[in-house]
């Protein structure tokens, strides 16, 4: 297995295509332990995954969770409301402090961009990103080319169209990163109030209409529209998003005839996706879950395993 | 304390000199200034030899934050000062969102008494436009002024109503006072913590437009033709900025516009690392307005250099980048970054201390700017090509904020007086 030479993964936009392909052949290893009657293998016995979650997750922090217990390291949870941050203490002094505890990996998703950045600057652990903001979210990236290298037999040469509010997204920069250092061509679409500024320097393609974006492409990657973003004016009502930019049958019959689509949660049904679609057989959003954890037991294996480089 | 600073090139616009000269001080005041004239140094005077050295009119940095009333954790007047004699400024105006603010001559009057107590530079309060700088009534400009105020501003802050800026001018203008406005739409920035463009969309950062400050510049432009205010646009950080007021004074309108070192030498690219000591409001623009903004301070669009000083603790900025304090320390930088300017071909000399004296003087109507004889002794000796790095901790203000930490910087200032009495110099000036 080739090493991966990061201290941290704090996202996608440093990691060269060696980099993913050595967690995505790993998360294919990892996998099969979610099949087996005894979901536990001794790897990361003996160390200390702490999950600070400042930011509320769903999906992200269970898939951490378990993604740290089934390699036997010890897992501990710490949610923002929970923690002493309601009392003001600072993001570094709740790191700090957690970080002299020794654990080994401090995993860590917070409303503000940079904020893993500053972690992995001042503590002893190795820190995950699990989302920071707009920013990155790395290992998210990593499910989504791990369920589309599955589906689809490859990444390079793939036509991937992500739609929705990509201004906002950590999840679109994090594939947008990932998906382009592994070959595929990217296309952006959502209306003009959602796309950022100079957002062609991140070497996509840009469309204002989900139909010439979704034409003829191997994969569609919805986003989930905030509905609190009503209040800022980016968009009038979810009514008229889903008319316009939402993923129904004709919209995604413009794209390949086997092309998946994918969703990284929670969906907001009949606003961004059709039910019918979310549920239908060109969906793959819930191997993106059962991916997520594989790939996140192969992050904190590098990272804590003992074979990672300094 | 009669002293002669000899040999040194003396350069001043406003006099037209560029040239070897010695330059006598007597009792506090410039007495004489020639080539050639050491000998006319009264008996028991001191001689400083200052050859390679260029002897200057005292800087003036119109936009400095000394924080002194409320936060002396992060400043105070004394620490302050003594930076800005350190960074070779002769006099700063000192911004008025300090706490309480700057709104009554009450706290006029604190500024000026500790100023005289412990400052090592000549200090001028700049009041408030607004009370509390809410932008909604007016602060008691007739009083500020015969305090000792030589400007009005709400600065941190804009004044976001025209109708209350159109007030505000007039008003001002009854004094005599120029008006100098912070220029960000609020709607339009809504807190943005970069500048609005690739490098925020990489980092995923809320970020402002640069269109969120020339609006603002657009509009007061026309308040100033309404009104006949002198007008001045504090921290002018866009190409669209620059372009307006250059255009305004075409028009003869009274505009004019200072820049901060930082936004001459740094582009938003330097924040891509989340680095908070790179957080400044204005934000630090695309390549396009830097160049835009060198132009201008070339041709004179700009008239100043001022530092928009801003010290911040630990407290406000080791914390996530958008939730860190706006603000990057300056006095103790300006003058090397000022001179990479000069080597860089978009100053000269000359041009240089006019961007940094005779401007600054003229924009605010300050005594200074110029080595006249007759006038109090407020010199800055530089020496232009000294090496040093920049090292914070070294830093004569009580702040460490500086994007500019650990880098080799080269020109500093040698000796600074104010006048007559030195009150910064070298190893090789003392004793």
């Amino acid at each position: 297995m080739s090493g991966f030479p990061h201290r941290h993964l704090l996202g996608t936009q440093t990691l060269s295509a060696s980099d993913l392909t050595t967690l995505l052949d790993l998360g294919e290893r990892f996998l099969e332990i979610a099949e087996r009657p005894i979901k536990k293998v001794p790897t990361l016995r003996g160390k200390t995954v702490i999950n600070l979650f400042l930011e509320p997750s769903t999906r992200t922090r269970t898939s951490f969770e378990i993604a740290a217990k089934r390699l036997s390291a010890d897992a501990v949870n710490i949610s923002g409301a929970a923690s002493s941050t309601v009392k003001g203490e600072t993001l570094l002094d709740t790191a700090r402090n957690l970080d002299a505890m020794s654990p080994d990996v401090v995993v860590v998703r917070h409303a503000q961009a940079g904020a893993a950045e500053l972690l992995a600057s001042r503590i002893r652990a190795r820190v995950v990103n699990a989302g920071d903001g707009a920013h990155e979210h790395p290992t998210q990236a990593l499910l989504d080319c791990s369920t589309i290298r599955k589906h689809k037999g490859r990444i390079e040469g793939l036509k991937v169209a992500i739609c929705g509010d990509v201004a906002h997204s950590r999840v679109a920069r994090s594939n947008i990163f990932a998906l382009r250092a592994l070959g595929a061509s990217v296309r952006v679409a959502g209306p003009r109030t959602m796309l950022p500024a100079g957002v062609e320097s991140l070497g996509v393609e840009v469309h204002h209409r989900i139909e010439p974006a979704v034409a003829g492409v191997d994969v569609v990657m919805m986003l989930r529209i905030q509905k609190e973003r009503m209040g800022e004016g980016l968009f009038p009502n979810t009514r008229e998003y889903a008319r316009y930019f939402g993923l129904n049958q004709q919209r995604l019959a413009l794209a390949k005839a086997d092309a998946i689509v994918l969703h990284p949660g929670p969906m907001n049904r009949g606003v961004e996706i059709e039910p019918a679609i979310a549920d239908g057989p060109r969906a793959v959003i819930l191997d993106q879950v059962t991916r997520g954890v594989a790939l996140r037991m192969a992050v904190l294996y590098v990272l804590a395993g003992g074979e990672a480089q300094e | 304390m009669d002293l002669c600073l000899r040999g040194g090139r003396v350069i001043d616009p406003v006099r037209k000199l560029d040239g070897t000269a010695d330059v006598i001080v007597k009792d506090g005041v410039l007495a004489d200034c020639g080539p050639g004239i050491a000998a006319r140094l009264p008996k028991g005077g001191i001689v400083l030899d200052v050859a390679g050295l260029w002897v200057v009119p005292g800087l003036i940095d119109l936009h400095t934050h000394l924080r002194e009333p409320g936060q002396e954790y992060k400043e105070d007047i004394a620490s302050g000062t003594a930076a800005a004699a350190a960074g070779g400024f002769t006099a700063v105006c000192a911004m008025p969102n300090t706490v309480p603010p700057n709104d009554t001559r009450a706290v006029t009057d604190l500024i000026l008494r500790r100023a005289r107590e412990v400052g090592a530079v000549r200090v001028y309060p700049v009041g408030a436009i607004t009370v509390g700088l809410r932008g909604e009534s007016l602060a008691e400009m007739g009083e500020l002024r015969d305090a000792g105020c030589v400007a009005v501003s709400d600065d941190g802050r804009p004044v976001m109503s025209a109708e209350l800026m159109r007030r505000a001018m007039e008003y001002a203008r009854t004094f005599g006072l120029p008006v100098v406005q912070h220029c960000e739409d609020l709607a339009l920035s809504k807190g943005g913590a970069m500048n609005e463009g690739p490098v925020a969309t990489r980092a995923g950062i809320r970020a402002q437009p640069g269109a969120a400050e020339s609006v603002m510049v657009a509009r007061d432009i026309e308040l100033c033709a309404l009104t006949g205010a002198r007008y001045h646009v504090a921290h002018v950080s866009t190409a669209e900025s620059v372009r307006l007021v250059r255009d305004a004074k075409r028009r003869g309108l009274p505009v004019s516009c200072e820049v901060t070192p930082h936004h001459l030498t740094l582009t938003d690219d330097a924040c891509a690392g989340y680095d908070t000591a790179t957080k400044c409001n204005p934000p630090l623009r695309a390549a396009a307005d830097m160049d835009a903004l060198r132009e201008a301070l070339r041709d004179g669009t700009i008239d100043a250099i001022a530092t928009d000083h801003a010290p911040h603790s630990s407290v406000e900025k080791d914390v996530e980048f958008e939730q860190a304090a706006f603000g990057v320390l300056g006095l103790e930088t300006a003058l090397a970054l000022a001179l990479d300017l000069v080597r860089g071909g978009v100053l000269t000399p000359s041009s240089l201390v006019d961007r940094l004296a005779a401007g600054p003087a003229a924009v605010f109507g300050l005594p200074g700017g110029s080595l006249a004889v007759g006038a109090p002794a407020d010199m800055t000796v530089i020496d232009p090509e000294a090496a040093w790095r920049c090292a914070p901790d070294a830093f004569r203000s009580r702040s460490r904020n500086s994007p500019f930490s650990g880098r080799e910087l080269r020109g500093r200032a040698a000796l600074t007086m104010v006048g007559g009495k030195i009150s910064f110099s070298e190893e090789r000036f003392r004793g």
